[in-house]
């Protein structure tokens, strides 16, 4: 026989109250990756001299700011149950528009304007041909993968394009200790948490992922959804090339070439399902930061940069497969 | 019951108080079934009366939790499929297990392809193949891919396989129900053709007038247990009368009448000349405000498809569907929606639920984009009003943030129609609403049914459980083979009446309904 849940039967038995020890041990226990983060900090904070200066740490999240933004993006795919390949390519092909409008003496405004819309229109293709050529998301998005590459190579004759003034401030520093890439991948933060909890887009992209066929007969309409998801994730694409171009002062059209792999992967260390229904904004900015503080430290603790591509992939399938256990438990 | 005389046959099978429940389902409670050489054995009973779950016990699908199987007089376990091959029992399963993409030939050695040195035998697989293919009367060349073959081909494939496995039981799942009437002779020659080489043959099937053309023996399951062994040539009306035989209990708490409407007012749901290529044609009916209306027939007679189809679930080639005088666009969930449709689908977990989200989150799931403006959820009106329903429904639970997966079926159920209350449905279809659901959640369904109907909504309940489709409803429409085979009221709608109708008495296979495609 099917047994009810007893109203308030957890309520009336709460185990052991709220004392503080507890709560730590719930919350590092509901946010796996942040205990895993602190937990790396802590360390290599003892090991390194060099790693809890203010300095490094601003290294670390300008490193993560690139990765952070593509994953961010990412998240809507893979928190509706697809998934998207070709945020590098995007990325770089967006950088490079942005160049070259800059040296066609396009006001600088207007520049970077035509650059997110053409990360915007590289996703709303990967929609359409998810939505309405039903190509599953992998193939869409491999394919715009090598067309997005291809369309920057194009453009910029396969030379990378130098940036003005006016648009590498994006990449620099405020003051002296506030870079632009961290306040813009905050910034990407909040917006990808306020789209996920706040919008109806949102909520649809928990519906679709967690239950397609339950979502399109509840009245959500499925396919314009879909739409929109991957032109949210081409969107910040664009931010990410724009932020990488002018990070280097440069758009290059072999920019973040392999990027979407990390950004997958920092999506997935922050918690969210490969089959959807499952993320969170602020899981996803711990992965990227773990990768980040990860490759710093390693760097900073002489490890060859040969074994810690080594490193990087045993913690990337520790920490789906903690998550697993986790979860069974 | 009365016992035919007995074949002096050799015993091959026995079944002695078989006895197997799931969470809230007691789906076998005693069955006693034998099975000799040489003999074809019908197994009849309502949808859900137990006969699928017993073949799964025969093969090795589920482990009985009491009482024994017997094969050839000795006790034996069979606990898993293959320990079934091993004593000899094949099934041929109603989905096939055939790879489309292979050969007949490696289709029917898969996984035991003759091997020289380690490498496939072509030559002798195939040669190996062609003989079992000539036994049962396919000609197509053992090299030809299983995907070419129409489903007849397949499900002769399939048999080969049983043969090549030397099955002594052969266990087929309404092997009738996809074919035409001269795949049926065809088959059943072979069939005959098997029974005379002493294998043994259960055999299920909804077609009443197939027995006595095919059957030796029948035995009639109903609720789990076996009512009655009957030799085939027994009127069919008996064998109806066994399969239905029991009263309707006080279990429905439905006043009956209670909502038969004036016949002038206009009805909430209208739908006419719904028709789809080869899955439904001529349907045509109304709903009024206050009523429930029933939807009776067999399992694959196209019921879950129209009602999908009036949802907007899937497409339709023809017809008008009218809620409240409004015609409604085709294929658009999100107008039926908006026109005050809502659709509880048969399947809960797999298209009613988000099975990993918040009850809040469920049940929001309709009225998501009403509660947004500009885009923006308002989350704690939205919260507030699911927990307003979830109170009224009586949804039994940790918390509104508990995820549905964790509730019981019923309380998961109410969450499902939950939904549509929020968005203030005003016709509601309901496939299965109560099926998987124990006893007492299943009154509150019930009850829940006539609190609707009272304040003026309409109800369209598709069900293949006959006491309740009687029990509940104001109107019964009856679907057989893609067609509304006859309408009753809740005066006329007996059992034996409703079972005449699903089961209909044209011949069997005139039809050429296809396993129906869902979804998208």
């Amino acid at each position: 026989m099917a047994i009810d849940t007893q109203p308030g039967h957890r309520l009336d038995k709460r185990p052991g109250g709220n004392r503080p020890p507890q709560m730590a041990s719930r919350f590092l226990k509901e946010n796996g990756a942040l205990g895993a983060l602190i937990a790396m900090v802590v360390l290599l904070a003892f090991m390194s001299g060099d790693f809890l200066t203010t300095q490094n740490l601003l290294n670390v999240g300008v490193q993560a700011a690139v990765t952070a933004i593509l994953a961010f993006g990412v998240t809507f795919a893979i928190v509706s149950g697809g998934i998207d390949l070709s945020v590098g390519s995007v990325a770089a092909f967006s950088g490079i528009m942005l160049g070259w409008l800059g040296t066609q003496g396009v006001p600088i405004w207007l520049a970077f304007v035509l650059a997110i819309a053409t990360g915007t229109a590289c996703g709303l293709v990967n929609g359409l041909l998810i939505s309405y050529g039903k190509l599953p998301p992998f193939i869409a998005t491999l394919a715009m993968l090598s067309a997005a590459r291809g369309l920057a190579l194009v453009l910029s004759d396969g030379t990378p394009i130098t940036l003005p003034e006016s648009v590498s401030w994006i990449g620099e520093t405020i003051g002296d200790w506030l870079p632009v890439p961290v306040i813009v991948m905050i910034v990407m933060c909040v917006i990808t948490a306020l789209v996920l909890i706040k919008t109806y887009s949102g909520r649809a992209m928990y519906a679709i992922g967690g239950n397609e066929e339950a979502a399109h007969l509840s009245g959500i309409r499925v396919r314009r959804q879909k739409l929109v998801i991957y032109a949210l994730v081409g969107a910040f694409a664009a931010v990410a090339g724009i932020v990488l171009a002018s990070r280097l002062a440069s758009a290059q059209p072999q920019a973040a070439d392999g990027y979407e792999l990390d950004a997958i992967a920092a999506v997935v260390i922050g918690g969210a399902s490969l089959a959807g229904g499952v993320g969170k904004a602020s899981g996803t900015l711990v992965g990227a930061l773990i990768l980040a503080v990860l490759r710093n430290g390693l760097n900073l603790l002489d490890v060859s940069a040969f074994w810690q591509q080594v490193v990087i992939g045993a913690v990337i399938a520790l920490a789906v497969l903690l998550d697993t256990l986790r979860r069974r438990a | 019951m009365t016992t035919p005389d007995p074949p002096p046959a050799r015993e091959l099978l026995r079944t002695e108080g078989i006895r197997k429940t799931f969470p809230g389902v007691v789906a076998l409670d005693g069955v006693d079934f034998d099975l000799r050489a040489g003999e074809v054995h019908v197994l009849l009973g309502e949808n859900g009366a137990g006969k699928s779950t017993l073949i799964k016990v025969l093969s090795g699908t589920h482990r009985p939790d009491a009482g024994r199987v017997l094969c050839d007089g000795k006790a034996v376990r069979i606990g898993d499929a293959e320990a079934a091959e091993k004593l000899g029992i094949a099934t041929i399963h109603q989905e096939f297990n055939l790879v489309p993409h292979l050969s007949i030939a490696e289709n029917l050695f898969l996984g035991r392809q003759p091997r020289r040195f380690g490498i496939v035998d072509r030559k002798r697989m195939e040669a190996d193949a062609q003989a079992l293919l000539k036994r049962v009367g396919v000609t197509a060349p053992p090299r030809t891919p299983v995907r070419e073959l129409g489903i007849a081909g397949r499900q002769m494939v399939e048999i080969a396989k049983a043969l090549s496995l030397r099955a002594r039981v052969l266990i087929m799942d309404e092997p009738t129900a996809v074919l035409t009437s001269e795949e049926v002779n065809r088959l059943f020659g072979i069939v005959r053709g098997l029974r005379s080489e002493g294998v043994g043959i259960v055999l299920i099937t909804h077609h009443l007038e197939e027995i006595p053309a095919i059957g030796d023996r029948v035995t009639v399951l109903r609720d789990g247990r076996s009512v009655g062994q009957v030799p085939a040539n027994t009127p069919q009306d008996d064998l109806v009368t066994l399969m239905v035989g029991r009263s309707i209990e006080q279990q429905y708490p439905r006043k009956a009448g209670s909502g038969t409407p004036a016949a002038a007012d206009q009805p909430l749901l209208r739908v006419t000349g719904l028709r789809r290529q080869g899955v439904f044609q001529d349907i045509s009916f109304e709903v009024h405000a206050g009523e429930v209306v029933g939807v009776a027939g067999l399992v694959g007679a196209g019921r879950t498809e129209v009602v999908r189809a009036v949802f907007g679930a899937d497409p339709y080639d023809a017809g008008r569907v009218e809620v409240a005088g409004k015609k409604l666009p085709r294929g658009d969930v999100w107008a039926s929606h908006a026109a005050g449709l809502g659709l509880v689908p048969e399947d809960r977990k797999g298209q009613g639920l988000l099975p990993d989200a918040s009850v809040t989150d469920n049940l929001g799931l309709v009225t998501l984009r009403e509660s947004s403006t500009g885009g923006l959820v308002d989350r704690s009106g939205l919260r507030k009003e699911a927990s307003r329903i979830a109170e009224r429904l009586g949804v039994r639970m940790a918390g509104m943030e508990q995820h549905v997966r964790t509730l019981s079926g019923g309380n998961q159920q109410k969450v499902v129609i939950g939904k549509w209350l929020l968005a203030k449905s005003r016709v509601l279809i309901l496939d299965e609403p109560t099926r998987g659901i124990d006893v007492g959640a299943k009154v509150e369904i019930y009850q829940l049914i006539n609190e609707l109907t009272a304040s003026g909504h309409a109800v369209l309940m598709i069900s293949s459980d006959l006491p309740e489709v009687l029990g509940m409803s104001d109107r019964v429409l009856v679907m057989s083979q893609g067609r509304i085979a006859g309408e009753l009221t809740a005066r006329d709608a007996t059992q034996d009446a409703v079972m005449a109708l699903a089961v209909g008495t044209s011949a069997p296979g005139t039809s050429e309904m296809e396993d129906s495609p869902r979804g998208h």
